[in-house]
């Protein structure tokens, strides 16, 4: 593996191949925020939080760094007034989502992000799919998965799996960045009322 | 729809994973809906976890998760149809029928949907019945040809 000189809001780094900018970032402590991403899990780029501005051959772009690789000479951004309006907004629409979230709230605060732009529509989940991702990809169990789409998307857990599974592991509730009382509500709702799932 | 059936549909796929989709089209064109166990068979013999068939089968609007009548109306409501009194046409359906838009009768006879064009607006009031297209249709003449079907 090779390695690769890269400028993070203008310090030069070296990182190997093959990396992503947010993982670059990280390796030298430089702070990025993110909502869907977890070591473990494939890069997933749900949330868009992570949004950073770089810069190739004169021109930038605006892409989301937990799914970017790094390349040679690559200028990345991780705070400039084009990302940070665009993690304001972000914020402002999730926060409408999940008006409670510990996670979002410290964030929206850090962006100036007004928390009642948008009307409150509390499905107490942005979606971010960690739990579906955490339960396939290390669990492999899939006890848990989306249903429908667009704007009546959401998470449920499958009640035939759960029963046999859910309760002896429940590790996806702390993933969660909103609540994790709103995986056990999930979680209670299908095994209370296996056939008014869809 | 048994499970010899469902296994038989999914040999004619060689079992693979990757037809899931044309699996369920299948069961579904037969069955008319995809019940709770024909998706268990199939997640168990295609190795799908289950948590993708409701994925994919609550995404896609051709799959249905409830029971379906034999006979699926269409009433377009679209603009020209709409003009045209494609109304009457629905309020004369649902009066014979006994059911509104998104519901099937309990002989599981008919499931009526209304759609907002089908394309032919010229023909409008449109009304479909399984895959047959009644056009210029007056309400009294809806009534008769829903007659027609058992």
């Amino acid at each position: 593996m090779g390695e690769i000189l890269l400028q993070i809001d203008g310090r030069e780094v070296k990182v190997e191949e093959g990396m992503t900018i947010l993982e670059a970032a990280q390796s030298t402590g430089i702070n990025i925020p993110t909502l869907c991403y977890h070591e473990k899990l494939e890069p997933y780029g749900a949330c868009r939080i992570c949004t950073v501005e770089v810069e190739t051959g004169g021109r930038t772009n605006l892409v989301a760094a937990c799914l970017y690789p790094v390349q040679e000479n690559l200028v990345v951004m991780t705070r400039s007034e084009k990302v940070d309006k665009i993690r304001k907004m972000l914020l402002e629409l999730m926060i409408a989502h999940a008006p409670e979230a510990g996670a979002l709230q410290e964030l929206a605060q850090e962006y100036g992000a007004n928390k009642d732009r948008f009307e409150k529509e509390p499905s107490f989940c942005i979606l971010c799919g960690l739990c579906v991702r955490y339960c396939a990809e290390v669990k492999k169990k899939n006890a848990v998965g989306f249903v429908d789409r667009g704007g009546r998307r959401e998470v449920i857990f499958i009640p035939e799996i759960a029963a046999k599974e859910c309760w002896n592991c429940k590790e996806c509730f702390p993933l969660c960045p909103t609540e994790a009382l709103q995986a056990g509500y999930l979680l209670t709702e299908a095994l209370a009322f296996p056939s008014g799932n869809r | 729809m048994d499970n010899d059936r469902i296994d038989q549909i999914i040999d004619k796929h060689q079992g693979k994973a990757s037809s899931l989709i044309q699996v369920l089209l299948e069961i579904q064109s037969e069955n008319h809906w995809l019940p709770k166990e024909a998706l268990e068979r199939v997640s168990e013999k295609l190795q799908v976890p289950l948590t993708r068939i409701r994925h994919i089968t609550t995404f896609y609007k051709a799959f249905s998760l409830v029971p379906k009548g034999r006979h699926e109306i269409h009433i377009c409501m679209g603009t020209a149809c709409h003009i045209r009194g494609a109304t009457h046409v629905l309020d004369t359906v649902q009066d014979l029928t006994g059911i509104r838009p998104g519901e099937t009768d309990m002989d599981l006879k008919f499931s009526l949907e209304t759609v907002n064009c089908l394309g032919c607006c010229a023909l409008g009031p449109v009304m479909v019945v399984g895959g047959k297209y009644h056009g210029k249709i007056a309400p009294t003449e809806a009534e008769e040809a829903l007659k027609n079907y058992e």
